[in-house]
């Protein structure tokens, strides 16, 4: 059997309760459930994780290279909505 | 502990022990060779689920046997007539169709078999067992995932696994054997009784095979002997390849 006929998925993986979860990587899988698995396998081999998703690579919709001029350009001026003059109590971790 | 209960657990304990350990061994040999790098991964992972669980078992084995023989000494050091696993543990792994049916045939044997266990009035069994039976849940997903997938996929796919079941199909029947050194240990709430799990098991497979849409292999012969000691023809080249390092560099250490 070769793999280059089984669908693509991403995998991501919550390493503590309170996190998010992050993209950790891609692996090929016959389904979602062998996907999990997989992920298993490949990405908690040292307890690294608590949560797992996957998703289908072909699911993802991402923006494009060309257009990041008109998708991020105009934020560029607007200073105010930068929570830049507030301190961050010690107490708040994860931000 | 009488010196009948000692015997009876230390070859009890041997039993279960040789079984993970000639198991994990042939699924270790998937390693590089599967069909697919996140599947060779997988196998890995399963193969040393099995291996872990073997060096826990030969070395209380060793601690019941107290001769000061430790886990490697009877993992490498004893001849192929001392083995006391199961026939179809010691099986070569075959094509990826093979490997699943006999892993089926195992797993849903394995998981309630552990999960009985870890009731043992052993403890140590009982400890060991509770660690087995989260394998074994991981494990028969795996296989069984793969045969519905096999059975229920192509002509030639469902060709192969079929006759994959019906070749390892009668070497299932010994997983169900207590004799009488196994009773003796039920009797004492350590071992567990072997023929109870067996409508179980038959349910379990033939739940998964009619997913698969394979039929109960037609198999009227069946084979055992691995608890006395009387193995196929394969144990012995896998034991030459396992044993090696130890028998050519006598206590050789990592």
């Amino acid at each position: 059997m070769s793999d280059h006929k089984l669908p693509l998925f991403e995998v991501f993986i919550r390493s503590r309760r309170g996190l998010d979860h992050k993209h950790v990587g891609s692996l090929h899988a016959q389904d979602h459930e062998a996907a999990l698995g997989y992920a298993r396998d490949v990405y908690t081999r040292r307890n690294e994780g608590v949560s797992i998703w996957v998703v289908k690579s072909e699911d993802i919709v991402a923006s494009q290279e060309h257009e990041a001029e008109s998708f991020y350009d105009p934020m560029d001026d607007k200073v105010y909505r930068h929570a830049s003059f507030y301190e961050v109590p010690d107490e708040v971790k994860h931000m | 502990m009488d010196a009948q209960t000692q015997q009876d657990l230390f070859e009890y304990t041997l039993r279960l022990g040789d079984d993970a350990l000639t198991l994990g061994h042939r699924i270790s040999e998937w390693t590089s060779k599967a069909p697919f790098l996140e599947e060779d991964i997988a196998l890995g992972n399963i193969g040393l689920d099995f291996v872990g669980r073997a060096r826990l078992l030969l070395t209380y084995a060793g601690e019941v046997e107290n001769l000061g023989r430790d886990e490697d000494q009877l993992a490498y050091l004893r001849d192929i007539r001392q083995y006391r696993n199961l026939l179809i543990c010691e099986l070569p792994i075959g094509n990826f169709a093979d490997t699943m049916a006999r892993q089926l045939l195992v797993d849903a044997f394995e998981l309630p078999y552990f999960q009985a266990l870890s009731q043992s009035s052993d403890r140590t069994l009982a400890g060991i067992a509770g660690k087995a039976v989260k394998e074994a849940q991981y494990h028969l997903r795996h296989s069984s995932g793969w045969v519905v997938r096999l059975g229920d996929g192509t002509e030639e796919s469902h060709g192969k696994m079929a006759d994959a079941l019906s070749k390892v199909w009668g070497y299932g029947p010994e997983m169900f054997i207590t004799d009488e050194v196994e009773q003796r240990l039920v009797d004492a709430g350590i071992a567990v009784q072997r023929e109870e799990l067996r409508d179980g098991w038959q349910a379990q497979i033939e739940r998964v095979l009619e997913e698969a849409t394979l039929a109960v292999p037609d198999v009227s012969w069946q084979v055992d002997g691995g608890r006395r000691g009387e193995h196929t023809e394969y144990l012995g080249h896998m034991l030459a390849e396992m044993q090696f390092m130890q028998r050519a560099y006598p206590g050789l250490q990592w």
